[in-house]
């Protein structure tokens, strides 16, 4: 699993929701942990997550949602823990949790063009101002095939250090990383001129 | 059909393309010369990715000065790593987006995109990410993403330099097999058999203009010469 490829193909239940009603059931659970603020409501918003999951058919991915932060919440509770109290760190670890997780919940049902769909046509409104909404759509997709193209930038060059006999100084690989960067996005650019989305 | 009209380009002082004047109309064309012969620039005036300097170039009589998303429409282009020609995150939706402005409903672009797909041998990666695929399949995607919008003519640079012996053997069978006019760039010269016409190019010139065979053994003498 990567950083840009969390979509899990299906066709149960979350899979026929609309991007933006998951979306929007994302903002109201976020915004009923925030404002009740209590740790048993957060504890059970983790299990309800959790339940999803196995219902869904998506219990192998839950340790996969939950393992890229789970260093981040046990810095949070010990920090809570030592300078407020044990209350307050149940509270927030709990509601990062439930929230991380339901966010990886709607990630791994949501195909990456719904989502763009739908940010496109919230962006319908910014036409009145000279906003191209497709562009925004496709500003977005851009940016996410970005990430694996700047991680492989980088290794690329890392690579070349190594085999060059050289060893730390990981800042030397910023003006060699950003030149292949330069150079891929006038590919990328070219790319979209021939297939005459520009 | 494709005509290159007294076509000169140059970057700064350096002239790459060089008066050259061509009619396309061969189903399968090959154009090879050496890195920095000006193969790449000429292929890209079919696109209108580059304009030339001075002269013209026609694809079915549209200037591709004037008519630049018509010619794109009918003219497809393969680059030589795919990785920077993917564009979406996923195959499906990489395929998808050439799709956009097409004017076709939502099932039947998504007919387009699974026949594409299963025509490539990507059909099992559908919503896998793009960048995870290997290098053949990448060109693969690159090809599928390209023919998606049916154009007419195909023109491909260098499509197999960044593969192995058996991605190289896939994508030249089927760009063989392809209904369109295809019009390929490459240093595998033995793709180039049973094309009906090779270009040889030099200097930004088309030095050699005939069958492959004797197109190949031209391009390996005049690269003997060389120091």
């Amino acid at each position: 699993m990567n950083t840009v490829g969390l979509y899990v193909p299906g066709t149960s239940l979350p899979y026929r929701i609309p991007a933006g009603v998951k979306l929007l059931a994302l903002l109201g659970t976020v915004t009923v942990l925030v404002v009740l603020a209590d740790p048993w409501v957060s504890l059970g918003a983790v299990l309800a997550v959790v339940l999803l999951y196995i219902l869904w058919g998506l219990a192998a991915h839950l340790w996969h949602a939950f393992r890229p932060v789970l260093l981040f919440l046990v810095a949070i509770a010990v920090f809570h823990a030592v300078f407020t109290d044990v209350h307050t760190a149940v509270r927030v670890c709990s509601q990062l949790t439930a929230v991380i997780l339901l966010a990886g919940l709607v990630t791994r049902t949501t195909p990456v063009s719904a989502m763009l769909d739908l940010f496109t046509r919230l962006a319908r409104p910014l036409q009145h101002v000279g906003v191209r909404p497709e562009r925004v759509g496709l500003v977005l997709a851009l940016t996410i095939r970005c990430i694996p193209m700047v991680a492989e930038a980088w290794r690329a060059s890392r690579e070349a250090y190594v085999a060059r006999g050289l060893r730390g100084g990981a800042h030397r690989m910023v003006v060699p990383v950003i030149v292949n960067l330069i150079r891929s996005a006038e590919a990328l650019g070219l790319a979209l001129s021939a297939r005459g989305l520009d | 059909m494709i005509r290159i009209e007294h076509v000169t380009h140059a970057y700064g002082d350096r002239v790459v393309v060089d008066d050259v004047s061509l009619d396309l109309r061969e189903h399968r064309i090959g154009l090879i010369g050496a890195n920095g012969s000006g193969k790449s620039t000429l292929a890209r005036m079919v696109n209108g990715l580059i304009v030339p300097d001075t002269g013209r170039v026609l694809v079915d009589g549209l200037d591709t000065r004037d008519h630049v998303k018509e010619i794109r429409r009918r003219v497809g282009f393969v680059f030589p790593d795919a990785d920077t020609q993917i564009i979406m995150p996923t195959v499906a939706e990489d395929v998808r987006i050439g799709l956009r402005d097409s004017g076709l409903s939502r099932d039947e672009i998504e007919a387009r995109v699974d026949e594409a797909l299963a025509r490539h041998g990507l059909l099992e990666h559908r919503d896998h990410p793009a960048h995870l695929l290997s290098s053949g399949q990448k060109q693969m995607l690159a090809l599928a993403s390209v023919l998606v919008t049916e154009p007419q003519i195909l023109v491909c640079d260098e499509p197999t330099t960044l593969l192995d012996l058996r991605n190289v053997r896939i994508i030249t069978e089927t760009l063989r097999t392809l209904p369109q006019q295809v019009i390929l760039l490459t240093h595998h010269l033995d793709t180039l058999s049973g094309f009906d016409r090779v270009l040889v190019m030099d200097a930004g010139k088309i030095v050699f203009d005939g069958a492959p065979e004797d197109a190949v053994a031209y391009y390996v003498a005049l690269m003997e010469q060389r120091p």
